[in-house]
């Protein structure tokens, strides 16, 4: 059976608009709850699905940009309820609770951050690339655990969800449709990106950064890009987490974070638009069917994830559409 | 800050080292031989200090309870070789990722389905606990002292095996060229599953010497892992040599830093504020020596020259 990827991608859309709205008729607020966590994982891997599967870079420390969105929030929402202030050197502020400021300091610091570790790591690539992406993402997991200021290993708590103007985030349906709507712009953009001209280079450079580069084009300085750019993603994606727990903790910058956000692409499909977004659902729905079964569930993931790797290239999106992914 | 104090804290690093060298040497041997990236090291590492706990638990020896720890850690390594492993070898890196942390939930939650959530421990034997007195009157725990004299061993050991065996000579030659030794009738499957389980060995020897100072849990293995890449990295990855100058730079590092930076911060800011902002940079501080030796050499300190 071949299946055309566009409908593919109206059919996720409209899924995850109808299990929503079918919850809310029911009465099912958890389930509400679960797609939130499942379009926010979502918008997590998409970002890292610029890097990985167009750019081919296999970061394994994608949770340090998610953590950095999740502490992003919690420090400015801290301030803000606790009415102290924030000194940054020259600059001193009250934090805030306005969700569309949080979103763009979010996004600008894991930018920043994703500008200096790509600066190093990108200096190096293959096995070496891997472990140091991994080794930055330790080096910010030890760094929040020993940072009391904001709560070390024990993380904040905030006790209220942030604001949005004309909203009233705490109702389950309205939190989540602020953060579709979210992963739906950034899917838009995704696709734009994927056929600009910036898209189409950086994927020259997954298949040959030599051709790539003999032709004119400057590697180095095309993947930095996709490493800011895919950062700046995953951060507004760790900014909603937070605040969909309302609470930020090390465990965000966590290794096993950022290879479950690996997991997400290859169970969806690497490099393929919705890839992210159907893996996870399919893993969100995992933890939650397979966590009710057995404590021990992640047995049952592991063995899941082998058969995917071992003998399914491509994804689901790969076996519904017939045709491998990107190879990386 | 006395001198007795300095030299305790460089055997202590000393320690940490030999034992990181353990972890790593296995990881870059495998990495040389076969190109494959394992992250289910670390869970062979756990696989050695269960093992070693449970077998010194049941029989009372510590000795039995560490050839326990090495025959499972080559035991288990031989059999994820054959049975996934072997697989990988000409797969992409990604995928290698994914298979093996695949096996490391695998091994952590069957781990902790056999003996559950709560760490067990693993008692120095007498005849190595308690202080020995070194030159100079410094009062140094023996088993520690233990610890990095097994390291040296095998490094030497490892080092006479590679440079001086027919063993060594096929490894060497199967990390320049892999189709030539096959060509050359060697039995170039055997040879991986070998090399593997010697990796795995080592890991778990680590595992099990290591669970006598530290207690015994699901997932001690993943913090070693990602030190073990580390010291890889600036190591160069497939050298032994490197890996062992590796080990050692970040198991002094991690504990000097740990000890003399708050130090250090004290002499210019108030005590408080020195101890945290101190310990903060300290728990960075090898993430930050591996970032220097990238800077100036991209594939580490003997790694091969690209």
């Amino acid at each position: 059976m071949r299946v055309n990827e566009h409908a593919i991608t109206a059919a996720v859309i409209l899924g995850l608009i109808a299990l929503p709205v079918w919850a809310l008729i029911m009465d099912e607020p958890f389930t509400i709850t679960l797609v939130t966590r499942a379009v926010i994982l979502a918008l997590a891997a998409v970002g890292l699905n610029i890097v990985l599967g167009i750019g081919g870079l296999v970061s394994f420390g994608h949770a340090v940009f998610f953590g950095i969105g999740g502490y992003a929030m919690g420090i400015l929402a801290y301030h803000a309820q606790t009415y102290t202030t924030l000194e940054l050197g020259m600059l001193s502020t009250g934090g805030t609770k306005f969700m569309p400021v949080i979103w763009l300091v979010a996004m600008v610091v894991s930018a920043f951050v994703a500008g200096c570790i790509g600066l190093l790591s990108l200096r190096t690539s293959g096995v070496y690339f891997i472990m140091i992406t991994l080794a930055f993402g330790q080096m910010f997991y030890y760094f929040a655990i020993s940072w009391a200021q904001y709560g070390g290993e024990d993380g904040l708590s905030i006790y209220i969800r942030n604001d949005f103007p004309g909203l009233n985030t705490l109702v389950p349906i309205q939190f989540f449709a602020i953060c579709l709507a979210l992963l739906c712009l950034v899917l838009f953009l995704m696709a734009r990106l994927q056929s600009s001209v910036f898209g189409l280079a950086l994927n020259a450079t997954r298949q040959s950064a030599i051709r790539a580069e003999t032709v004119g084009l400057n590697p180095m300085r095309l993947r930095l890009l996709a490493f800011v750019l895919s950062g700046a993603v995953t951060g507004l994606a760790g900014a909603l987490f937070a605040d969909l727990n309302r609470f930020v903790s090390p465990t965000m910058f966590s290794w096993q974070l950022s290879g479950e956000l690996i997991v997400l692409i290859i169970i969806g499909g690497v490099g393929r638009l919705m890839g992210p977004v159907i893996g996870a659902c399919v893993f969100v729905t995992l933890e939650h069917v397979l966590g009710g079964l057995t404590e021990f569930w992640h047995i049952y993931l592991g063995v899941i994830l082998l058969c995917i790797v071992l003998f399914a290239r491509g994804g689901i999106v790969g076996l519904l559409t017939g045709k491998e992914g990107a190879h990386v | 800050m006395s001198t007795i104090l300095v030299i305790e804290q460089i055997l202590n690093g000393l320690q940490f080292g030999v034992m990181l060298f353990l972890m790593a040497a296995g990881l870059t041997l495998i990495f040389g031989v076969m190109g494959l990236i394992n992250l289910a090291h670390g869970s062979l590492y756990m696989v050695g200090a269960f093992s070693a706990a449970a077998v010194a638990g049941l029989t009372g020896s510590f000795f039995l309870g560490l050839i326990a720890a090495l025959a499972a850690a080559a035991l288990a390594g031989a059999l994820i070789e054959m049975v996934v492993i072997r697989r990988l070898y000409k797969a992409a890196h990604l995928d290698q990722v994914l298979a093996t942390f695949a096996l490391i939930l695998i091994f952590s939650e069957g781990t902790r389905w056999i003996f559950g959530s709560f760490p067990l421990f693993l008692d120095i034997p007498d005849m190595l606990s308690g202080p020995v007195t070194l030159p100079g009157g410094i009062q140094y725990p023996l088993y520690r002292l233990t610890l990095i004299v097994i390291g040296l061993v095998v490094a030497i050991g490892l080092w006479a095996l590679i440079e001086r065996t027919r063993l060594g000579i096929q490894i060497r030659a199967g990390e320049n060229d892999r189709e030539m030794i096959a060509a050359l009738g060697v039995d170039i499957s055997k040879l991986y599953t070998i090399v593997f389980a010697l990796g795995a060995a080592l890991a778990g020897l680590a595992g099990g010497l290591v669970g006598a100072i530290q207690s015994v849990q699901v997932g001690m293995g993943e913090p070693v892992l990602i030190l073990a890449f580390v010291v890889i990295v600036i190591g160069g990855i497939g050298s032994i040599r490197g890996a062992f100058i590796g080990a050692l730079l970040v198991g002094l590092t991690d504990t000097l830093g740990g000890v003399f930076l708050p130090e250090l911060f004290k002499l210019f800011m108030e005590t408080g504020a020195a101890q945290k902002s101190g310990s903060a940079i300290a728990s960075m501080g090898i993430y930050i020596l591996m970032g220097i030796v990238l800077v100036w050499r991209p594939t580490g300190l003997f790694g091969a020259r690209a």
